[in-house]
């Protein structure tokens, strides 16, 4: 049976996530509880693990570092139909660029035991690095396929994807055991359904913290990033706004008038 | 230039017969980070039939262009490269390592820099060297632009999009050296690119158009989009999209302009029913004209434009697009697949 891994990642609720802006007095972040949901790629990558297991029979472990109340995504992952939650979660985690949260994820996944095929989503809609994946497949020393749109073939350990390219796509064959990165057009996740939520209330979610993994304080988090934001300031445009007044007529008429005037109808 | 070794490097990727626009713009924005820190700059150039492209790279500032030309690496392979790179890396220990935001360089890039054990910054809008020759690696943020620098591990490695710095000038008289690379036979692969296929986009190029028409999360639904949409159609502008535009399932990646999208500079800009998050604004400051569509008289793009309605875009659409047909003459019409 195939073991799959899918790393998941909870982040501020897109919609909301614009509410965390850089204050110019103290040139740093506001402390807001803005509520986790799971990253809307990341649904994708489950979506995908949770077909193959309809397919063929599967284990899926959804993997998860983050704060504990990361912890409701992974519920919400069992409760779609994943079999085994981890939540990596530490104070000693935090502040991980995108090389020392893959180093922590890997470490999670070799620990759970060996995976024919870990999913990811291509990005996080907070940090948008798109490096987690491909670094995973480095530390695991397994291939990867970054931003698969389709997957052709999935019967066996050689599969075809199908990823994005500049104005078209690639083909590529993929052994298995490997990382592959997914995008939103891969397919459509399904939606949680009241007796999944009632099933899930039964599944395991495992919590590890960094001596649980036996990982070295300096190799993780902060400690363990070679990135780190050295500086942040908000910024300031210089253009000379004329907002449009009157009527919605008056309003569309003005707007016509500067699209004719600048040559463009 | 004698005696000193590249120790900024960047890697110059091949599309079709040349090589993507981004690797010159690299090469341009590398020699000037190696004449701040006085040295050289090499260039890393894998395909096949690029003698000429090499003899380029060196008009437009490379030192070194270390060339790698055989059947092998046609097309990408993403283990094949990720070893010769790395192992180029470990003779140069460079100090600076760029590529180019593309696809496959968004691939690479991690992969490399997971090889090396160093720090990666994505989709940076801005390089400099600071005076303890660091890095400074800027993206916009929360509102802002961050600073990420990668005090001690090497090579520092960032990626760039296309069209965020300019092409460098070709001197046809700079002088400089092509050294070949020895490129594996029968390399194992375990991720093997059989092809890439060229698919024929119908839209109008973002990158190229004159007028860009861009939507976000303030069409409030699809039909809402449908309208932004009408309004591209009319003016035969490009359509352009934001992240959450992307992610409500309203439109393709491939339309989204911003840091970790597409970064155009249109003569005119409209933006209907975006916030004006930093992530999007950086994608269009080369916008000559820029005219905004918000219901929130608060939103940030309204410091951001020249001009701004203060309108539901989902009123102030289906009243502007009528006033438009009148004057437009269909032909000028473009279409647009919502």
């Amino acid at each position: 049976m195939l073991n799959i891994v899918v790393c998941v990642k909870a982040v501020p609720k897109p919609s909301l996530a614009d509410k965390l802006k850089i204050d110019p007095v103290t040139k740093s972040l506001p402390r807001l509880d803005i509520p986790l949901v799971i990253n809307p790629i990341d649904s994708h990558a489950l979506e995908a693990a949770l077909q193959l297991k309809k397919k063929y029979g599967a284990h899926v472990t959804v993997l998860s570092m983050g704060p504990p109340p990361a912890g409701n995504i992974l519920r919400e992952c069992l409760a779609l139909g994943a079999d085994k939650g981890i939540l990596l979660t530490d104070r000693a985690f935090s502040g991980a660029d995108a090389f020392a949260t893959a180093f922590t994820l890997a470490k999670a996944i070799e620990k759970n035991g060996p995976a024919d095929v870990i999913f990811c989503g291509m990005a996080s809609s907070d940090g948008a690095t798109e490096w987690v994946g491909p670094e995973i497949a480095v530390l695991l020393n397994m291939p990867v396929v970054s931003m698969v749109r389709e997957i052709l073939e999935d019967h066996g350990d050689e599969w075809i994807v199908k990823a994005d390219v500049e104005h078209g796509y690639r083909i590529v064959k993929l052994k298995l055991p490997a990382v592959i990165t997914v995008t939103r057009n891969l397919n459509k996740p399904r939606p949680l359904s009241f007796s999944g939520i009632l099933k899930a209330r039964n599944k395991e979610i495992t919590v590890w913290d960094r001596q649980a993994m036996g990982l070295p304080p300096e190799g993780v988090g902060l400690k363990g990033s070679p990135t780190y934001v050295a500086a942040m300031y908000p910024l300031e445009s210089h253009r000379q706004v004329e907002i449009l007044e009157g009527s919605l007529q008056e309003k569309v008429d003005r707007f016509v008038q500067i699209l004719s005037d600048a040559g463009v109808i | 230039m004698e005696g000193k070794r590249a120790s900024v490097f960047v890697i110059a990727e091949q599309s079709g017969e040349g090589i993507q626009s981004v690797s010159w713009q690299l090469v341009g924005k590398g020699r000037q980070l190696a004449d701040s820190l006085d040295t050289n700059v090499g260039v890393i150039l894998l395909g096949h039939h690029l003698q000429e492209i090499a003899r380029k790279l060196i008009e437009a500032g490379a030192d070194e262009v270390l060339l790698g030309d055989s059947t092998n690496l046609v097309p990408y392979q993403a283990e094949l490269y990720t070893h010769l790179i790395v192992g180029l890396m470990a003779e140069y220990q460079p100090t600076i390592l760029l590529l180019g935001s593309t696809f496959i360089g968004r691939e690479l890039a991690p992969l490399i820099a997971a090889r090396l054990k160093t720090g990666l910054t994505a989709h940076c809008i801005e390089l400099s060297v600071n005076p303890d020759g660091i890095l400074e690696q800027c993206i916009p943020a929360y509102g802002g632009m961050i600073t990420i620098v990668c005090p001690e591990r090497r090579p520092q490695m960032a990626t760039v999009a296309n069209g965020v710095f300019s092409n460098p000038a070709f001197d046809p008289t700079r002088a400089g050296e092509i050294i070949p690379v020895q490129i594996p036979d029968n390399f194992p692969l375990r991720a093997r690119t059989l092809e890439i296929v060229k698919e024929a986009s119908e839209a109008i190029s973002l990158e190229s158009a004159s007028v860009i028409v861009a939507g976000g999360a303030g069409a409030g639904d699809f039909e809402g989009w449908g309208q932004i949409a009408e309004l591209a159609c009319v003016l035969k502008a490009g359509f352009g999209s934001t992240r959450p535009a992307v992610d409500a399932g309203w439109t393709e990646l491939e339309t989204m302009i911003g840091q970790s999208g597409k970064m155009v500079s249109p003569k005119l800009y409209i933006g209907v029913g975006i916030s004006g998050e930093l992530q999007h604004m950086v994608g269009i400051v080369g916008a000559k004209i820029m005219m905004a569509i918000n219901n929130d008289a608060k939103a940030p793009i309204f410091k951001q434009v020249d001009y701004g309605v203060v309108e539901d875009c989902r009123v102030f659409m289906p009243a502007l697009v009528k006033a438009l047909a009148e004057r437009v003459p269909q032909a000028r019409r473009a279409t647009h697949a919502v």
